[in-house]
C-alpha cells in the first residue's frame, strides 16, 4: 500500500502531489446478476500533478476526464472499477509516506480520512451538490467535524471564518442559510467552503465554472486563485472550456477517448499545439475576433447534406431592402412573488422580468440576446412568440405585405401565426419526450395544424438536419445530445417558420458538437432565408451567430449594436463588464483577475450616473450613438461619456 | 407563524366536515326505505308482532317524521352536541355501540402502521443499495406478494393453518371470556396474544407497497449529486445515506400519513369479518346494511375527522421537514 517514494523517479522542486500512472478504468456494461462484459473508458492515462500548481483536464464529455477524479476521489460508480495503473498521492503533510489510492478500499477509513480531508472535490451544479434539506453550514461544518473533530461552538466559528474567506459578505446569516437561498455563485463559493475548510493538499473541481455566468464565473476563478494562495493547495481542473483553462492552468493534460493525447505547461499547449486533435478543438471554439464568413471547424463533419430546397424564398428575402420582420413596442411583464416566513403570506412583490423593452427583428437577420441568466431574457422571447402575455406593450408582427398586431390574435388566425414562429430549446434531453420516435416527433406539428404529413416530408427534414432518415424510427434516447438537437431543429423546421427563437440551443453542448450545431443553424439561415432571435449567455456564441446583438440586464435592453461595433467599443458599463468577464482561449488576453470584483454586474448603483434611473425609469433612453448603436442612458448624458 | 397555520387549516376544516356530513347523508338516504320499515317487513314476514306503537313513537323521536332537511338537521345538531345519534339494532346510543371497538380499532390501527415501518424501512434501504441483487429481487417478491394476496384470503390461510397444524382458534382480539369484561392485566394479555395475526395479515399489503415505494424514492435520491458530495467529504456511506437520501425520500412517506389510518380501517373491514375482530370495521359494514343510519353516519363521520386531522399532522411534519415548503410555500410564479 505504502510505495517508496525514490523509486518513481520524481523531478525536482514542486515535488508532485499526485501521479497517474497508466490508470484503467472500465465499466460494466450489463451487470444483471453477475454476468458483465466490460468498456474501459480510461485507457492507461498518465499524468501527474505538482504541488501548489494547476493542472488542467481538458476533453469532451465522454472521454473519461470525469471518470479519472472519481477514481482518485474512491467516487467510481457501482459498476466502474480500476482494472490497472496507479494512483500515487503524495500528502506534503507526511512527506515519508506514498498512498497508491487505486489500491484501497474505496470506502475503507484510510480512504475516507483522505477524502475530504487533505483532497477536496466540487462539482459543476452547485444547487444539486447541495442538500437542500440542510442548511449550508451545517454541511461545511460535517467536512469540518469528520476531519478535524472540535467542539461545536469552536465548530461554528471556523466555519463562518471559511465563509467569510469565501467571499460570504454575511457569515454568520449565511451559516443558516439553505442552498435555494443562495445565488448560483454563492453556492459555488459554499461548496468551495466545504472541500476546503479542511486545507486539503488538493482540490479537484469538475467543471466548477460550466454552469455560471459568465460574470460570476470570473469571481469564482478568482475565488480559486486567491484560495490557491492561501492554502497553498493544488488544483486539478477539469473543463471543456479552452477559455478558463487559459486562465487558470499552469499545465494542461488533453484527454480523448480515454487516452493521453498531449500534456504540457500551458505555454507549450497553446502557442504550439502538436496534436490534431487540440488544434481542432481550438478551432472549434468561438472566438471574437472571428472575421465575416469566417466557420467554425468542427471536430468531426457530421455529413450534413447541403440543403438545396426552396431556392425562391432566398430571393424573395435578399431581393430587396431587409424589412422589418416582428417588432415589440414598451413590453412590460411583471411577476409576483410572495416572500415570506413559516408557510405564511408573506408581502406579494412584483419583480420587473420584462421592463418596457422594445425591440425590431429585420427578415433574415440573426438577432442576438444576451445577459445574465435571470435578467428577462427568456420571458422576452417568450412574450415574442404569445407564449406568455405582458402586461402592456404591443407586438407588430409584419409578413411583407400586412401588419399584424399579435396581441390582439385570437382563435385560428393565431393558431396560424404561431406556425410562423418556432422555438428551439435549450436541453436536448428535456425537450423531446422519450415516448415518441423520431418520425411521431416530426409529424406531431404537421399534425397539430392539420397539414398532410407524408413520410417523404419528414425524410427531408431529417436530410436539412444532417440525420440519416433511416433512423426516424428510433426513439430520442438512442441519440447524442448533438443529434437529439438537430431533431429538435428540425421539429422547429416542419412547420416553415418565419423565426425561429434559439434558446440557448448549444449551451447544454460539448464545443465540437457546438460548432457543428451552430454551423447548422447558420446554412438553415442562409437556405431558407430564416430570421432568428438567438439568446445565449455566452457571448462568443452569440458574436459567431448574430448580426445585431442586444444586451439585457435587469429586465431592460440596455444596449444594441452589430456585433463588430458591440465587441469593439461597448458603450455601457454592463456590457463592458461581461466582455470582460469572457475568458479567452489566448494567453496574450487573460482576464484580469484584479479587476474583478464581487459586486454583481447588474447592479445600477455601480454604473456611472449617466445610466442610472435613480427610480425614474422614463429618464432613460435609447441614446443613438451612430451606425445602429443604441445604448440606455439619460438623454442629456454628454455623448462623449456615452462614446467608449 | 406556525399558530396561524395551524388555526387556519382548522377553520378550513369546518367547511370540509360539513361538506362531507352532507355527502355521508345523502348516501345513507339513497337506499330507498329505512331501518323501521325493514323491521316492521321482516317482524311481519317472521310471522311476529310488531311493536307498531313502540316504533311510531321512536320514528318520531328520531325524526321520521320529518323530510330528510329535517333528519340531516337532527343528526348535525346532535353530532354538535356531542350525541352520535341511537342505533336502532342495537336499541342503545351510537356512543356506547361504538365504545371499546373504537380503542381496539385504534389499537390494531396503531400496531399495524409500527409494524408496517419496522419492517418495510429496513427492507427498502436494502433493497435500494443493493439494487438487482439476489436479495432485492427475493424481498421484492415478497413484498408484491404481499400487495398480490388479498387481506382476507391471507387471515384464512392463517385460520386454516393455525387450526389445522396447530389445533388452535386464531380468530377475535381476545379470548371471548373478556369480551365484555372489565379491563383487566388478563384481558390486556389476551388481547396482545391475538393482536399479532391481525396485525401480520392487515400490514402485509401496507408493508410490501412501502417497501417498493421507499425503494423507488430512494433509488431516485440516490443518483443525485449531493450524495457524491456527502461522499466526497469522506462521510461514512452509511452516514451519508442515512443524513442526505434517506432524510429527503422521508418526504413520500410522511405526506402518506394521512392516508394511512383511513385506509387501514377501511381496508381491513373483510379481514376483521374473516377474523371476527371486535373492530370498527364489521359494525360499520352491519349498520350499512341494515340501514342502522345513524350509527354507520357516526362512524364515516369520525373516520373522515380522522383523515383530515391525519392529512393536517402530515402537512406540519412535511413543513417541519423541508425547508423548500417551509419558505417557498407560498410563491408563485
Amino acid at each position: 500500500m505504502f510505495v517508496d517514494t525514490h523509486g518513481s523517479g520524481f523531478g525536482p522542486a514542486p515535488p508532485e502531489i499526485l501521479r497517474v500512472e497508466d490508470l484503467r478504468i472500465a465499466f460494466a456494461l450489463h451487470h444483471v446478476l453477475g454476468s458483465a462484459r466490460h468498456n474501459e473508458v480510461v485507457k492507461g492515462a498518465s499524468f501527474r500533478i505538482p504541488a501548489g500548481r494547476t493542472v488542467a483536464l481538458v476533453g469532451e464529455s465522454g472521454s473519461g476526464k470525469s471518470v479519472i477524479s472519481q477514481a482518485i476521489m474512491g467516487l467510481l460508480p457501482r459498476v466502474g472499477a480500476v482494472t490497472g495503473g496507479r494512483i500515487l498521492f503524495h500528502d506534503p503533510a507526511k512527506p515519508k509516506a506514498c498512498v497508491d489510492l487505486a489500491a484501497l478500499m474505496r470506502d475503507g477509513p484510510e480512504f475516507r480520512a483522505l477524502r475530504g480531508g487533505r483532497i477536496g472535490m466540487i462539482f459543476q451544479e452547485p444547487m444539486s451538490s447541495l442538500s437542500p434539506v440542510h442548511t449550508v453550514g451545517d454541511q461545511i461544518e460535517e467536512a469540518l467535524q469528520l476531519h478535524q473533530p472540535v467542539a461545536r461552538a469552536e465548530a461554528r466559528a471556523k466555519t463562518e471564518a471559511m465563509l467569510r474567506l469565501v467571499g460570504f459578505r454575511d457569515p454568520q446569516g449565511g451559516y443558516d442559510k439553505y442552498a435555494f437561498e443562495l445565488s448560483g455563485g454563492l453556492r459555488q463559493r459554499a461548496m468551495l467552503a466545504m472541500a476546503l475548510i479542511c486545507r486539503p493538499a488538493l482540490l479537484i473541481a469538475d467543471e466548477p465554472t460550466t454552469a455560471l455566468d459568465v460574470t460570476i464565473q470570473a469571481q469564482v476563478l478568482k475565488l480559486m486563485k486567491d484560495l490557491q494562495r492561501e492554502i497553498g493547495m493544488a488544483i486539478l481542473l477539469i473543463t471543456h472550456d479552452l477559455g478558463v483553462v487559459a486562465n487558470m492552468a499552469d499545465e494542461v493534460v488533453v484527454i480523448y477517448h480515454g487516452e493521453i493525447m498531449e500534456a504540457g505547461t500551458v505555454e507549450d499547449i497553446f502557442r504550439r499545439p502538436a496534436h490534431p486533435y487540440l488544434k481542432a478543438l481550438l478551432k472549434a471554439t468561438p472566438r471574437f475576433d472571428m472575421d465575416e464568413g469566417e466557420r467554425l471547424v468542427s471536430l468531426r463533419e457530421s455529413g450534413s447534406m447541403p440543403m438545396a430546397r426552396k431556392p425562391e424564398r432566398i430571393s424573395d428575402t435578399r431581393a430587396n431592402v431587409p424589412a422589418m420582420l416582428i417588432s415589440a413596442q414598451s413590453l412590460r411583464k411583471v411577476y409576483h412573488a410572495r416572500r415570506g416566513g413559516w408557510l405564511g403570506r408573506g408581502k406579494a412583490i412584483g419583480i420587473p422580468a420584462v421592463d418596457d423593452v422594445s425591440l425590431e427583428i429585420k427578415r433574415g437577420e440573426c438577432l442576438g440576446l444576451v445577459g445574465e441568466s435571470g435578467c428577462g431574457k427568456t420571458t422576452l422571447s417568450k412574450i415574442m412568440m404569445r407564449a406568455v402575455t405582458p402586461d402592456q406593450g404591443a407586438i407588430t408582427y409584419c409578413d411583407g405585405s400586412e401588419k399584424t398586431d399579435v396581441l390582439a390574435l385570437k382563435g385560428q388566425p393565431l393558431r396560424q401565426f404561431r406556425r410562423r414562429m418556432q422555438l428551439i430549446f435549450q436541453d436536448p434531453v428535456g425537450s423531446l419526450s422519450p415516448r415518441m420516435t423520431v418520425l411521431s416527433l416530426l409529424r406531431e406539428p404537421l399534425d397539430i395544424h392539420g397539414e398532410a404529413a407524408g413520410k417523404q416530408r419528414v425524410k427531408d427534414l431529417m436530410r436539412a438536419v444532417g440525420l440519416d432518415p433511416r433512423f426516424l424510427n428510433r426513439y430520442p434516447h438512442s441519440f447524442s445530445g448533438g443529434q437529439r438537437q438537430r431533431i429538435g431543429i428540425a421539429r422547429a423546421l416542419a412547420l416553415d417558420p418565419d423565426i425561429i427563437v434559439c434558446d440557448e440551443p448549444v449551451s447544454a453542448l460539448d464545443v465540437s458538437v457546438q460548432a457543428q450545431i451552430l454551423n447548422l443553424l447558420k446554412d438553415l439561415q442562409r437556405d431558407r432565408g430564416l430570421t432568428y432571435l438567438f439568446i445565449s449567455h455566452n457571448l462568443a456564441v452569440v458574436g459567431y451567430m448574430a448580426d445585431r446583438i442586444a444586451v439585457m440586464a435587469r429586465g431592460r435592453i440596455v444596449e444594441t449594436a452589430p456585433r463588430h461595433e458591440l465587441f469593439r467599443g461597448p458603450a455601457h458599463p454592463y456590457t463592458k463588464r461581461l466582455l470582460n468577464a469572457v475568458p479567452f482561449a489566448d494567453l496574450d488576453h487573460r482576464l484580469d483577475f484584479s479587476s474583478v470584483t464581487l459586486a454583481s454586474a447588474s447592479d445600477p448603483s455601480l454604473w456611472p450616473p449617466a445610466f442610472r434611473d435613480d427610480g425614474n425609469r422614463a429618464s432613460l433612453k435609447d441614446i443613438d450613438l451612430g451606425g445602429g448603436h443604441y445604448v440606455l442612458a439619460r438623454e442629456n448624458a454628454d455623448a462623449r461619456d456615452l462614446r467608449p | 407563524m406556525l399558530l396561524s397555520y395551524i388555526v387556519r387549516r382548522l377553520l378550513i376544516m369546518i367547511p370540509t366536515l360539513i361538506v362531507s356530513s352532507m355527502l355521508i347523508f345523502a348516501v345513507m338516504e339513497l337506499p330507498p326505505g329505512n331501518y323501521f320499515d325493514t323491521y316492521v317487513a321482516e317482524a311481519q314476514a317472521s310471522g311476529e308482532q310488531a311493536e307498531l306503537g313502540r316504533v311510531e313513537f321512536m320514528k318520531k323521536e328520531y325524526g321520521f317524521d320529518k323530510g330528510p332537511i329535517g333528519r340531516y338537521w337532527f343528526w348535525v345538531s346532535g353530532l354538535l352536541h356531542g350525541d352520535f345519534g341511537y342505533s336502532f339494532e342495537y336499541q342503545m346510543p351510537a356512543r356506547d355501540v361504538v365504545g371499546d371497538r373504537l380503542f381496539l380499532t385504534m389499537l390494531v390501527s396503531f400496531v399495524t402502521v409500527i409494524f408496517t415501518w419496522v419492517i418495510a424501512f429496513p427492507i427498502g434501504i436494502y433493497s435500494a443499495t443493493h439494487q438487482y441483487s439476489w436479495a432485492d429481487y427475493g424481498l421484492t417478491f415478497l413484498g408484491l406478494l404481499g400487495i398480490a394476496v388479498p387481506h382476507f384470503l391471507l387471515a384464512l390461510i392463517f385460520m386454516y393453518v393455525a387450526n389445522v397444524w396447530f389445533g388452535t382458534s386464531v380468530g377475535g382480539l381476545m379470548d371471548p371470556k373478556y369480551l365484555n369484561a372489565p379491563m383487566s392485566w388478563d384481558k390486556v394479555r389476551s388481547i396482545l396474544q391475538h393482536l399479532w395475526i391481525p396485525v401480520l395479515v392487515i400490514g402485509a399489503g401496507g408493508t410490501g407497497s412501502l417497501i417498493r415505494r421507499l425503494r423507488a424514492n430512494l433509488l431516485d435520491e440516490l443518483q443525485k449529486q449531493y450524495v457524491v458530495t456527502a461522499r466526497a467529504k469522506g462521510l461514512h456511506p452509511f452516514r451519508a445515506l442515512v443524513k442526505y437520501p434517506l432524510r429527503m425520500s422521508l418526504n413520500f412517506f410522511v405526506s402518506d400519513i394521512g392516508d394511512i389510518l383511513p385506509s387501514i380501517v377501511s381496508g381491513a373491514e373483510l379481514t376483521a369479518i374473516v377474523l371476527s375482530l371486535q373492530t370498527v370495521g364489521p359494525l360499520l359494514v352491519h349498520a350499512l346494511r341494515s340501514q342502522d343510519m345513524y350509527l354507520a353516519g357516526s362512524i364515516l363521520m369520525f373516520l373522515s375527522f380522522l383523515s383530515m386531522l391525519g392529512v393536517l399532522v402530515s402537512d406540519i411534519a412535511l413543513a417541519a421537514l423541508d425547508p423548500r415548503i417551509r419558505f417557498q410555500g407560498g410563491s408563485t410564479k
